[in-house]
């Protein structure tokens, strides 16, 4: 059908999910699994001093108790590095070393899951403590600088002109430290695990990853196995948010434990073993300094943030970015550091860097803008850049200016009083806040490949996983478009390493990368198809034009008479074979030479804050986004609306709180670590404006998968500061927070 | 002021620390008071009707419904997300009304009831909830949905037959409920989405509230 890319098609995947057919890691049936569940550290710091596993073995139902004593030695599980990526180093039982709390150090396996549970419990340990290190305040002096920052592998520090001259020359400035707490992703579906041996060297997984492919070369690694030899399987995914990115210490004690025990294993991780062990946003420290000249041109920027990292692996959690390309600042500088803590690696966590570090600059222009008393909107336009002014490359696209404007005139934003605490609503403080949005377009070669079967149908397959975004729906809409059909006649695959191969699901380019690939691999079967047909003597369309072929409504016909064609059906059953197949690559090209990628957008968030006891409600929010072509309306609202509430848990609720002391996890349920509920969301709204944008790739998408949470935190604490007149600078903004 | 609280006991030395984590040494993310020396393996014959159907099983006492309908009986629509009545993905409904099936040991609703998200729809017929799901897009991932549906379903029963949320006007008032987003809100807040669908959910179920008329 015309047009199919971007009509609002309900998700292809929701009929399964409505009616919990749809199968999880956990729920693959395995015949004859056993139930394996982790033991976890209790310090966060030092050495095994004994364990003592056997009254755990003697316990009804255990098959087999698993502890650095008696572990498979897997030498591919050993850290080669200490700035080794996130999930590269595996806590998989082979010392006695404790790097962090919660960090794997048993596995229980049993018959059932009562069994193993009640196993576990069982495990005596004693330690040799070390006292942990986990503050960043304190320890600053200690920070070091990494070699990069950021997915893309960009320069840890940046600089252009001279800050110091910059800010001498302005007329105001500021100069502030910007908190962002430890966050925890908790997607719904806990990590989990099923391993099966089906030969001494060759393993299938069922997991809870963003990335198939990549699972299967880090598991074959650490097994020393070709990668040919593990299939990855992983249809649905209950939420992921970048922890289901990287290979995590439980797969590899999933796989470990069913060679062990001669069975497959099946493994959760407990929602309390959540936090530690797969990964989480770093704490950071943003030391922001502005100046300006009074009519608002920004004279200098200064961004130093620093983050923590483990004592085993490096991650930069690269708040600084959206500093270095935001604002057309002549004066600029940013930095990143790290410290080492003992918690498990810091990773990437939805909108890595993007989300806290726009949560930092933008409350800061906001600061800036009260500073200079100027609305907060002109303010950003008085600054607004028409080329990265960092890389001095121009944008594939931007549409940032509409997005303040529409976004606005959405929000009602003109009718704002610039002064704070100027609106009321009995005992409620009203502020409205607003932000930008903004996280760069990537992509990374992807295969996927496109079939007409005899019955007339289509399928389609690529590697790739659906986190909840929409992927089955999606490349459905992009396969369908290019062969004419209703969606219903095309069946597209993924979740599985004998598809083809396709990268990570992270970074926001699952749509740019697959989707670029399933487009090109549809192409190219569609001039399969019509060159079968118009060489062909027996086909109505034989002897015309390739360009004078139409796919549409299911049938090839002739641009000039719509009733001289066939079905596909009748096209493949005359050619005599089972299927005719196209397959395609598509890879990134020149494109990030010529061009500097990014979606943008604006937030409008409105806070009622209660004057006496300081309780928050974003009671509205619109958020207004350019992210390239929008390729299924109803599922990208939903995206969007998700980052947005994302900003809003992470403005008001989300806090890891870790007890310094010891080094452990304070809050590590869904109870006492708060993300919102539905009554937490007041009126909500997601809007777009049309962007065309033939460089970024071959679908002209952006990825919106991320972009809905950056500058949301911000929105709403500008808003909060509106109401009340009260700037937090330390996120969440708590009661307490704004009542002092 | 009482001894303990004039303590400075966040102040641990060392020495004291080392001996704390020592003495507290046993593995962290399972409770601490399992020294029982042995397990007694038990079991109980319990009768259920699930989705409709009479099941006579013999059950571990220890076994929460949850795990009995996803681990034994294959029954895996009903989700875990957190096993301790957090979250909300394992709500089923017992003789019609919704509970967390983590919280409860499945020998405890002997001789009762259960839906499941699987029992909901009729055959191919979905349920209008279900419908209503899909068409306003009410989830992302999926995970937590069945939960939410069930929840969903049986929250329009309890506007029904009239029982009051912590936002229902003049609550004192016999007086028929309107389900208003608020209402919606309040009482679908049991039930987490991490993918933050809740516009979505909320429109499901006012969709769904006004098929049914209530
Ligand atoms: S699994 Fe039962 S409430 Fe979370
Ligand atoms: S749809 Fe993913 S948690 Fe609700």
């Amino acid at each position: 059908m015309d047009d199919l890319i971007g009509q609002p098609l309900d998700r292809i995947d929701g009929r399964v999910k409505v009616t919990g057919r749809a199968v999880y890691a956990y729920e693959h049936d395995v015949p004859n699994a056993a139930y394996a569940v982790m033991v976890v550290s209790s310090i966060a710091n030092g050495r095994i001093a004994s364990m003592d596993t056997r009254a755990a073995e003697q316990a009804q139902g255990v098959l087999l108790v698993i502890t650095h004593q008696n572990s498979l030695k897997v030498p591919g599980a050993q850290n080669q590095s200490k700035t080794s990526p996130p999930g590269h180093a595996v806590q998989a039982l082979q010392d006695d070393v404790v790097y962090y709390a919660n960090q794997p150090i048993g596995v229980v396996v049993a018959e059932t899951f009562a069994d193993a549970i009640a196993g576990a419990q069982l495990v005596q340990v004693t330690y040799a403590p070390q006292p942990p290190q986990m503050d960043l305040e304190s320890r600053l002096a200690d920070a070091y600088a990494p070699d990069k920052a950021g997915g893309g592998g960009d320069p840890a520090a940046s600089h252009r002109g001279d800050v110091q001259a910059g800010m001498a020359e302005a007329k105001k400035s500021i100069d502030y430290v910007y908190r962002t707490p430890f966050e925890v992703h908790n997607p719904m579906e806990p990590h989990a695990t099923i391993a099966v041996w089906n030969a001494p060297d060759r393993l299938t997984i069922y997991d809870a990853t963003q990335g198939v492919f990549s699972d299967r070369g880090r598991v074959a690694s650490v097994f020393g196995l070709p990668p040919e030899n593990v299939r990855v399987i992983s249809p649905y995914l209950g939420g992921g948010f970048g922890s289901k990115g990287p290979v995590w210490s439980h797969v590899i004690l999933a796989a470990m434990a069913a060679k062990q025990a001669k069975r497959p294993v099946k493994l959760a991780v407990t929602r309390p073993q959540m936090f530690g062990m797969l990964g989480c946003r770093s704490e950071t420290r943003q030391a922001i300094a502005m100046g300006a000249k009074s009519d608002g041109a920004i004279t200098a920027l200064r961004d130093d943030t620093v983050s923590h990292t483990s004592m085993f692996g490096e991650f930069v959690e690269a708040a600084s970015l959206p500093a270095r390309m935001l604002y057309q600042s002549p004066n600029n500088s940013t930095s990143q550091r790290l410290v080492r803590s003992n918690i498990g690696q810091p990773s990437y966590m939805r909108a890595p860097g993007e989300a806290s570090g726009t949560y930092g600059l933008e409350a800061a222009m906001d600061e800036m803008a009260y500073a200079l008393k100027m609305d907060p909107v002109e303010f950003r336009l008085k600054n607004y850049a028409e080329t990265d002014p960092e890389e001095n490359k121009p944008w594939s696209s931007k549409s940032l200016r509409e997005c303040y404007l529409q976004g606005a005139k959405h929000f009602g934003w003109s009718k704002r009083p610039l002064e704070p605490r100027s609106m009321q609503d009995g005992n409620a403080l009203i502020g409205w806040g607003m932000a930008t949005s903004v996280y760069p377009t990537r992509r990374s070669v992807s295969n996927a490949s496109a079939r007409l079967n005899v019955d007339g149908t289509f399928s389609v397959d690529a590697g790739t996983q659906d986190l909840g975004t929409g992927t089955y729906t999606i490349m459905t809409q992009v396969a369908a478009e290019a062969f004419g059909v209703d969606a219903k006649q095309v069946r597209f695959r993924l979740g599985d390493t004998i598809l083809p191969q396709t990268p990570v699901s992270g970074g926001s380019q699952t749509a740019a990368s697959t989707g670029s690939a399933v487009h090109l691999a549809s192409q190219a079967l569609r001039e399969k198809l019509i060159q079968m047909a118009i060489r062909d003597a027996r086909s109505p369309l034989s002897g015309l034009g390739a360009q004078d072929v139409i796919l549409n409504k299911g049938r090839l016909y002739a641009r000039s008479n719509p009733a001289r064609g066939e079905t596909f059906r009748e096209l493949i059953l005359r050619s005599g074979q089972p299927h005719v197949e196209a397959k395609a690559e598509a890879k990134p090209g020149a494109e990030k030479d010529h061009y500097s990628m990014y979606a943008f957008g604006a937030q409008f968030a409105e806070a009622r804050v209660d004057a006496d006891l300081g309780q928050i409600k974003v009671s509205r929010m619109v958020g207004c986004f350019g992210a390239g072509r929008i390729l299924n309306a109803k599922t990208a609202r939903s995206q969007f609306l998700g980052g947005m509430i994302w900003g809003i848990s992470m403005a008001l609720y989300e806090y890891a709180a870790v007890d310094k002391r010891l080094g452990r996890w304070v809050n590590n349920n869904l109870a006492e670590y708060h993300v919102p509920v539905n009554a937490d969301i007041g009126k909500i709204e997601a809007i777009w404006v049309d962007e065309k944008d033939d460089h970024v790739n071959p679908i002209g998408a952006k990825g919106i998968g991320e972009i809905g949470i950056t500058g949301a935190a911000a929105a709403i604490a500008n808003a909060v500061f509106h109401a009340t007149g009260k700037r937090v600078r330390d996120l969440p903004i708590t009661l307490d927070k704004v009542m002092l | 002021m009482d001894d303990q609280e004039s303590k400075p006991a966040l102040q641990v030395s060392r020495r004291e620390f080392v001996e704390v984590a020592v003495v507290s040494g046993l593995a962290a993310g399972v409770p601490a008071a399992a020294q029982t020396p042995e397990i007694k393996p038990r079991i109980v014959n319990c009768t259920f009707t699930i989705n409709k159907q009479k099941q006579e099983l013999q059950i571990d006492p220890r076994v929460t419904l949850l795990d009995l309908l996803r681990e034994h009986l294959k029954l895996t629509g009903t989700k875990k997300g957190c096993d301790h009545g957090q979250c909300g993905a394992c709500t089923v409904l017992v003789d019609g009304r919704r509970i967390n099936s983590c919280l409860t040991l499945a020998i405890m609703q002997n001789g009762r009831e259960i839906t499941t998200i699987e029992g909901l729809a009729a055959g191919s017929q979905l349920h209008p909830m279900q419908t209503a799901f899909i068409e306003h897009d009410g989830f992302q991932c999926g995970y937590c949905t069945p939960g939410q549906v069930c929840s969903a379903v049986a929250l329009l029963d309890e506007v029904k037959a009239g029982a009051p949320s912590a936002v229902t006007p003049r609550m004192g008032e016999i007086r028929p409920i309107e389900l208003s987003d608020d209402e919606i809100r309040e009482r679908m807040s049991g039930n987490i989405c991490r993918c933050g669908a809740y516009e979505g959910i909320v429109a499901a179920v006012r969709e769904a509230a006004g098929r049914r008329r209530v």
